[in-house]
């Protein structure tokens, strides 16, 4: 199985269409048994009360903001490295899905902040690098519906997606040499023994899970519509020659 | 390469508009700053620095356009992509060509514009300094931008949506060089950092922009 076969939209609109009610399926399942998990069956934390529960919220959509926007480079990689078409389109259908999880973390993030830090926003790092990956993403999004030219717009949008790569990572640092921040450090990484306690974090995970299949699921979905959208302007098109 | 940048500031300087333009803008920009948060001197020679950077950040954005925008009208751009110089060359010289018109003269009346603002006398000089060594920085990502959507008519509203997220970094160490000059701290680390970001962007940045180019162009 190599991903040069799915460079053909029959054969990938095939098989996307045979695992997607799965993936559907089990990022629902996910989400549900998550939320609920997280919402009602786990203690209040002794200090943030009951508001700590968006945590199930916010940081798996933090988390996939950011992956969509690395699998978004991977894909336009690989389109402007080998022009595989599907690959350039699944980049195009991740960039509204992203923007939508920065929105939901932003927005989250500020539910959580007023209580907490008495504010709804603050000028710290990490939430000004998050408006600034949305910006990111505006300008992407735009920049997609500009252009008439399919390819044009295709080869242009991965090279700005490269460049906003490593201006996004520069403006990551840069806004931490401007101002010091409120947000707390990372509450989840590979390396520590324990993150959090395990109470908060079983349900934490199958959250993040929940997200990561919606989010691969929502992408498929929206390849396949362009996929699909695309083969009708072809057709009208030769209708009209015809 | 030469030829080409002659040609150009010639055009900026004779064609009217863009070169003085940039600079009125600046002018206005802070004139109004003071009639949006009031008249108090020490309110304003503590914003100054930033607001220097911000308006020079502006003015140097509204001339972008116009770096491709004349030459993709008249056809001169699809000459220049066929000719032997190769396009990461032009965009270099287009992008040279706009500092030297539009940032350029906006470092040279900074420290003019700081007076009406009441900047502190320690920040003339690093003002001065952290914009001349930003404004390049400036113009080449300007050039990138201008690149991406020099096909596309009315452009001007995207490529401010696309332009500023890449400037967030260069302003934020160029405000901070100006900001801790006036209040003289030490500015090395900002400048520093400031003066990589231009390097790397100038070094790196128009094989980005050349590649762009020769996208929008292939589209013919």
């Amino acid at each position: 199985m190599s991903i040069w076969e799915y460079a053909n939209p029959v054969k990938f609109i095939r098989t996307t269409d045979r695992v997607l009610p799965w993936i559907s399926a089990g990022a629902a399942i996910c989400l549900v048994v998550g939320l609920v998990w997280g919402f009602f069956f786990t203690p209040d934390d002794y200090r943030q009360g009951s508001t700590v529960k968006i945590f199930y919220i916010h940081v798996p959509a933090a988390m996939m903001a950011i992956n969509a926007w690395a699998m978004m480079l991977v894909a336009s990689l690989i389109w402007i490295i080998r022009r595989h078409h599907v690959s350039a389109l699944a980049a195009r259908a991740a960039a509204p899905v992203g923007a939508t999880f920065t929105v939901i973390a932003l927005a989250t993030g500020a539910f959580w902040g007023q209580p907490m830090w008495g504010t709804w926003w603050a000028w710290d790092p990490r939430l000004t690098s998050f408006l600034v990956l949305f910006l990111f993403y505006l300008g992407y999004m735009a920049l997609w519906s500009a252009i008439e030219n399919d390819d044009t717009a295709a080869d242009l949008t991965s090279i700005l997606c490269l460049v906003g790569s490593v201006f996004a990572i520069l403006s990551r640092y840069a806004v931490l040499f401007w101002n010091q921040g409120l947000h707390q450090g990372a509450s989840l990484s590979l390396d520590k023994e324990e993150n959090v306690a395990d109470v908060f974090w079983y349900p934490a995970l199958v959250c993040i899970a929940g997200f990561v299949l919606l989010f691969i699921a929502l992408v498929f979905l929206r390849t396949q519509t362009e996929i699909r959208a695309r083969r009708m302007r072809a057709l009208i098109a030769r209708e009209r020659q015809a | 390469m030469i030829a080409l940048l002659i040609r150009d500031l010639r055009l900026a300087v004779r064609a009217g508009g863009g070169f003085g333009l940039g600079l009125s803008f600046f002018l206005i920009l802070t004139l109004l700053v003071p009639f949006g948060v009031g008249p108090e001197t020490g309110l304003l020679s503590r914003i100054a620095p930033g607001v220097l950077w911000i308006g020079a950040l502006l003015a140097c954005l509204l001339s972008l356009d116009r770096i491709f925008a004349l030459d993709h009208e008249d056809g001169s751009l699809e000459l220049l992509v066929t000719a032997p110089l190769p396009s990461e060359g032009i965009v270099t010289v287009k992008a040279l060509a706009h500092w030297l018109t539009s940032g350029l003269p906006l470092v040279l009346v900074a420290p003019l514009l700081g007076v009406l603002l009441s900047l502190p006398a320690p920040g003339y000089l690093w003002v001065t300094v952290s914009l001349a060594v930003g404004t390049p920085a400036l113009s080449v990502i300007g050039t990138f931008g201008a690149a991406l959507t020099v096909g596309i008519k009315r452009g001007g509203l995207l490529l401010s949506l696309l332009v500023l997220p890449l400037y967030v970094p260069t302003l934020i160490f160029g405000a901070e060089v100006a900001r801790r000059g006036a209040e003289g701290l030490s500015v090395q680390t900002p400048l520093l950092l400031l003066g990589g970001i231009s390097a790397g962007v100038i070094a790196l940045l128009p094989f980005a922009s050349a590649a762009v180019l020769r996208i929008n162009m292939r589209q013919g």
